[in-house]
């Protein structure tokens, strides 16, 4: 289990690629700078696709953790 | 201007369900990183721009065998029309229809999806891409 406090949880799985990455972007907009978002994939294309947006966007990613099937990503809205 | 900030441009000209999902899932994956997508809708791809016309049933190409054709159509993937709509929130993308298809075709601007958001000429499609990659599907 994380300790980080998540304000909002995407659940993302089932959702094909680029579809978990795609809601992150939309929380992320919605949302207040230092909010942490997580987002549940089973997609394997969200491995890559979030650490490399996040990067981009300038965000931060607080964890990665496997589970079961599926994968948490926890970030950071950081501006 | 660096790689990942070049604009990417796609020319669809294949009118394919498979080809035209393929071409929104690269504009989504370019817009969400923040690079300008211009599509440039040529010959087949643009019919499936027409008003009313874009959840239709555009077939498969022909690459896609007997065994591979129930895969394709049976992924739960969005739509790609729902694809670049979401593009377009996200990113800066352009998406024209080429003069001489629309000619072709005789199809007028009020013929197409409000996603089309206008005709131009290659020469205005190419100096749009400038530096950036032009990719044909």
């Amino acid at each position: 289990m994380s300790t980080v406090a998540i304000d909002k949880t995407i659940d993302a799985r089932g959702m094909a690629c680029p579809g978990p990455l795609m809601n992150l972007i939309g929380a992320i907009r919605q949302g207040q700078v230092g909010q942490t978002f997580e987002v549940l994939s089973s997609d394997e294309g969200s491995k890559t696709d979030i650490p490399a947006w996040v990067a981009k966007a300038k965000h931060e990613l607080v964890e990665v953790r496997a589970d079961e099937g599926f994968s948490h990503f926890i970030v950071r809205k950081a501006r | 201007m660096e790689e990942q900030d070049k604009p990417l441009s796609l020319v669809l000209f294949s009118g394919t369900d498979d080809k035209l999902n393929a071409a929104a899932v690269l504009t989504v994956g370019a817009a969400a990183m923040g690079r300008p997508v211009n599509l440039f809708l040529q010959y087949y791809a643009l019919d499936a721009f027409r008003t009313g016309n874009l959840c239709a049933d555009h077939a498969l190409s022909p690459e896609a065998t007997d065994a591979q054709a129930p895969v394709v159509r049976a992924h739960p993937g969005l739509h790609w029309s729902e694809l670049l709509k979401q593009a377009k929130d996200v990113g800066e993308v352009n998406i024209q229809a080429c003069a001489l298809s629309m000619d072709m075709f005789h199809l007028k601007h009020a013929d197409l999806d409000p996603l089309v958001d206008g005709v131009e000429g290659v020469a205005a499609f190419m100096a749009s891409a400038s530096e950036g990659q032009v990719v044909f599907i």
